[in-house]
């Protein structure tokens, strides 16, 4: 089968993951939707690891990996921490930067 | 290899769109899983083991605990709601998630003209986990470790963002005593739940002498869910005729009291 | 030994001002003394420079470099030659004696220390000028002895009339400064250097154009200085200052600095006969200006100013007449400079013992009660108009004799002039010592302490004798002629009969003073139905109208319509833009709600656009 239907299932993915981040208020869904549009260019990137036929794809989708792990842990701790002094994970109560 | 990429696909576009639907933060924290271990059978269809395994262990084991914990800190909450309040974000954002849709799969629809394959990629670097191993610790060798600085960085944010800073000193026992009694609200514990409800579950009320339910005694999120158990009325009626000294003890609290 | 001149006053002013409170008690005595002191370094260094022979009396030392910009090279630098030490014994001589009369004069004033120590810091500045061997080390005795002026004429600061008269002087003087300035930067500009001795040798070699501009420059800075026409109302103004300040600054030596800059810059005016022109047509109108002014003052000091106008007037109108003139010009100066300040003493000692009292209508008949004043006051009144052989007739009588043979026209003005003097001279005299006395019962009139007439003494001998010295015994003629040039007048009139002309117009004048005013009664009010010449006359000839009309009321005018378009067009662009901005920016400030959600709302549809523009692209 065509390897173009990966590709297309990763464009689908990150529309749906984009999507999510627009709609969704709960900071932590939000941010499972970051999550989401990750994934789905990991997805690209191990396509073209074998359509290319060589490891550089995958390497890459490992260091998305390894960042996506460290934005998660200091994204929660930022979510927890709003949490604590402002009693809510909605992310549209984080609105201080309007006038 | 078809029927697999198929199963996984649709697999993995219910997960996310479950996640973006669902109402409860829990469930778009379960559908998200779905879609990473489809993803991650689709990883070991496209020749990537290692990314597999990986995929498995860190995301949906890691990061998706890592999420329910932070859930289970911040608890139901009113954003859940799937109503929009800004004004005019809800119907652009669907337009333009359409739209990106659109483009990105008109554009990367039919990108790939030829395919390799990692056969003889992995044969040449003597399996997938070298072959990897052989470009992270070679080509991308300063990347990777900048990653773990990167890694290290996070960690102690994490521990500085979770870290609270006494500005007073710790308040001892006699502080929290004096603090309790001095605010004038009940002193002692709350009232258990399934006291006189001849049930100790935690969403069963507890019963006032007067036959009528303690809301103090079940967690209040399981009252705001609507979770909670009904009492049988019969039971706060004989609890009340108790408290007034009414009622006979049948022969089965007998048996209690004598067990 | 020379440093010393500038170099004791400076001390004492230095002394005094930084002293402080603790030399309130001795401060007068000590500035008294510095200046004496300068005085005497005067007299020695004369007395050496008499007995070289002509062509080695100048001298020239450098103290230190000052400004080094290239080949521009202007070092603190001095010269003191024949003119430059007459100037010195006159400031230094007359300087102290006013020190001394002031001792007895500001005895009760409480500021008295700040009067000495600025009288001081006057005779620095002054020596400074007349030291200085370049224009622009000129230029700073030039301001100081402005600065001097100016605190001094405001010196009783707490009355309004003082504080506005010395603003006056300075910002009047500040208009001639430019003309000095701007001689100064042309002589940069041609020649190279401000030096006297460098421009007198580029002078030689200048075209008539350039001299003739230097020229008018230097004159602009003459008038200003010297309260000559059209910069001349400052100086009626200055008489609110101390008498002893008029006498000094205000009479003997600073307004003759006018003077002293056209002499010195001789070389220049002797190849520009327009500029000499102008000289002469300056000189002519203040001198009959300053007359006519004096003639109708009441009040002594002004009187006396509109006569040291005149008197000055007559000198610019000597220096203008080139090599025949400078000489006496001079000579005219140095007399001048002992008649004017005794007589300035004297009326400083009728003001002192009539309450400070300076309404001549308010006096009569003190010669029996103030024997000494009026006796010195009478000889310098001699020595003005001129009778022979005061000091006043030998300078006065050459300078009519020169100008005659420069031109009828001028030599006619300047006999004029000496009637008119005579008459307001006379007209001075009968009102203050003779007829009925007129003053206030509670005004005992009396002579003044020893301390103020020794000094009015001293000027009177010099105003008796001082003519005939300067002129027999000092040799003027040929002691200035290698510093400013002297020629013989050609087709000069005869003495035989200038003289006796000179001297029956001069009678007339003082005739015609002592019939209306000793013979007649003087109201003690001024009458009001008078002739025009007389309004006009006491109006200063209406020169600070004409200030006020040419120069004050077009300038407000146009500052306040500056001021408008500057509020209106200026300001309005500015806030317009401003307001403009702030507008859009409102308008664009909805676009910030705060919600990250509506920023990734905006990101992702410029990533469409993005998407959508590389789409388009690769379609074309």
């Amino acid at each position: 089968m065509s390897a173009n239907w990966f590709i297309i299932l990763s464009a689908i993915l990150f529309t749906i993951g984009a999507v999510g981040v627009l709609v969704r208020r709960n900071a932590i869904v939000v941010f499972m939707c970051v999550e989401m549009m990750l994934n789905a260019a990991n997805l690209a990137f191990v396509t073209f690891a074998h359509t290319n036929g060589n490891f550089d794809g995958q390497v890459i989708a490992f260091f998305v990996m390894v960042v996506a792990a460290a934005e998660v842990v200091i994204g929660l701790s930022i979510i927890v921490t709003i949490f604590r002094t402002r009693r809510s994970a909605s992310i549209d109560d984080a609105s201080l930067l309007k006038l | 290899m078809e029927f697999a990429f198929w199963i996984c696909a649709i697999l993995a576009v219910v997960g996310a769109l479950g996640m973006v639907f669902s109402k409860k933060a829990v469930h778009s924290a379960l559908f998200v899983a779905l879609t990473m271990l489809n993803l991650a059978v689709l990883y070991a269809v496209l020749e990537a083991p290692f990314l597999s395994m990986v995929q498995v262990i860190v995301y949906t084991g890691a990061v998706m605990m890592l999420f329910l914990f932070v859930l289970m800190v911040v608890g139901v909450d009113s954003s859940d709601s799937l109503t929009e309040s800004i004004k005019g974000q809800r119907v652009p954002a669907l337009l333009g998630g359409a739209a990106l849709g659109v483009i990105l799969v008109g554009l990367l629809g039919n990108v790939v003209t030829y395919n390799f394959g990692l056969d003889s990629a992995t044969a040449a670097a003597d399996g997938n986990m070298q072959g990897l191993a052989n470009l992270i610790f070679n080509r991308y060798l300063f990347a990777f470790e900048v990653t773990s600085a990167l890694l290290i960085t996070a960690a102690i944010g994490a521990m500085v963002l979770a870290h609270r800073e006494h500005h007073t000193p710790r308040p001892t026992q006699r502080d929290l005593a004096e603090k309790r009694f001095l605010s004038g609200r009940h002193p002692g514990s709350l009232p258990a739940p399934g006291i006189y409800a001849r049930h100790n579950a935690v969403d069963t009320p507890a019963l006032l002498p007067d036959g009528t339910m303690s809301a103090l005694s079940v967690p209040k999120p399981l009252a705001s869910r609507g979770a909670l158990k009904a009492v049988d009325i019969a039971a706060g009626e004989e609890v009340s005729a108790l408290s007034r000294g009414e009622a006979v003890i049948t022969s089965q609290s007998t048996d209690q009291v004598e067990g | 030994m020379h440093s010393l001149l500038i170099g004791l006053p400076l001390l004492g002013a230095a002394v005094l001002l930084l002293g402080g409170k603790r030399t309130n008690a001795w401060g007068h005595y000590f500035a008294t003394a510095m200046s004496i002191g300068s005085f005497l370094v005067g007299v020695a260094s004369f007395s050496e420079m008499f007995g070289l022979p002509a062509e080695e009396r100048s001298i020239e030392w450098t103290l230190t470099e000052w400004i080094s910009v290239g080949s521009f090279q202007v070092p603190i630098a001095f010269q003191l030659d024949q003119l430059s030490i007459a100037f010195v014994l006159l400031i230094t001589g007359v300087g102290s004696l006013i020190h001394v009369y002031s001792i007895g004069y500001m005895e009760h004033d409480a500021n008295r220390r700040k009067f000495f120590s600025y009288l001081n810091l006057f005779v620095s500045a002054m020596i400074v000028l007349v030291l200085a061997n370049n224009y622009l080390l000129l230029y700073v005795g030039w301001e100081g002895v402005g600065l001097a002026s100016y605190l001094l004429i405001g010196f009783w600061q707490h009355k309004p009339s003082a504080a506005t008269a010395a603003k006056k002087a300075f910002v009047v003087n500040r208009v001639g400064d430019i003309g000095l300035s701007l001689a100064v930067m042309l002589m940069f500009a041609f020649f190279g250097t401000v030096t006297f001795a460098g421009v007198n040798e580029a002078a030689d070699n200048a075209s008539e154009q350039t001299a003739t501009w230097i020229g008018l420059a230097l004159l602009l800075a003459a008038c200003g200085k010297s309260a000559q026409f059209p910069l001349q109302s400052w100086l009626l103004d200055a008489m609110e200052g101390p008498t002893p300040v008029s006498a000094l600054i205000h009479a003997a030596t600073m307004v003759t600095a006018g003077v002293y800059l056209i002499a010195r810059s001789n070389e220049i005016y002797n190849i520009a006969p327009t500029a000499q022109l102008a000289v002469v047509i300056i000189g002519s109108i203040t001198y009959l200006m300053g007359a006519v002014i004096g003639t109708a003052k009441d009040d002594i000091k002004k009187g006396l100013a509109g006569s040291t106008m005149s008197q000055i007037g007559l000198m610019i109108l000597a220096v203008g007449l080139g090599p025949i003139g400078y000489v006496f010009a001079i000579f005219h100066l140095l007399t001048h400079g002992f008649f004017k300040a005794g007589m300035f003493l004297g009326a400083g000692s009728v003001m002192h013992g009539m309450h400070d009292d300076v309404n001549m209508r308010h006096y009569g008949a003190l010669r029996t009660a103030m024997k000494i004043t009026y006796a010195t006051f009478g000889l310098g009144f001699l020595a003005i108009i001129g009778i022979p052989p005061f000091a006043g007739f030998w300078s006065k009588d050459e300078i009519i004799k020169v100008a005659f043979s420069y031109s009828p026209l001028v030599g006619v003005l300047t006999l004029v002039g000496a009637g008119v003097t005579a008459f307001y001279m006379t007209r001075m005299m009968a009102m203050t010592f003779f007829g009925t006395a007129r003053w206030d019962d509670d005004v005992h009139p009396h002579e003044s302490p020893k301390t103020m007439t020794i000094p009015m003494i001293i000027l009177a001998f010099g105003s008796a004798f001082g003519g005939m010295l300067l002129l027999f015994v000092a040799d003027i003629e040929s002691w200035l002629e290698p510093v400013v040039g002297f020629e013989h007048a050609h087709h000069a009139p005869d003495n035989a009969i200038l003289i006796p002309v000179t001297l029956a117009v001069v009678a007339a004048g003082a005739a015609l003073g002592w019939i209306q005013y000793a013979t007649r009664d003087v109201p003690r009010v001024a009458p009001a139905d008078v002739s025009f010449l007389t309004t006009a006359a006491r109006a200063d000839l209406y020169g600070d109208a004409v200030n006020e009309a040419v120069f004050m009321r077009p300038g407000q005018y146009l500052t306040r319509s500056l001021v408008y378009v500057d509020n209106k067009v200026v300001d309005g662009a500015v806030n317009g833009t401003a307001g403009f901005v702030g507008l859009v920016a409102s308008q664009l400030r909805r676009l910030q709600t705060g919600y990250a959600r509506s920023y990734a709302l905006m990101m992702v549809l410029g990533a469409l656009v993005i998407l959508a523009t590389a789409v388009l692209v690769r379609m074309s």
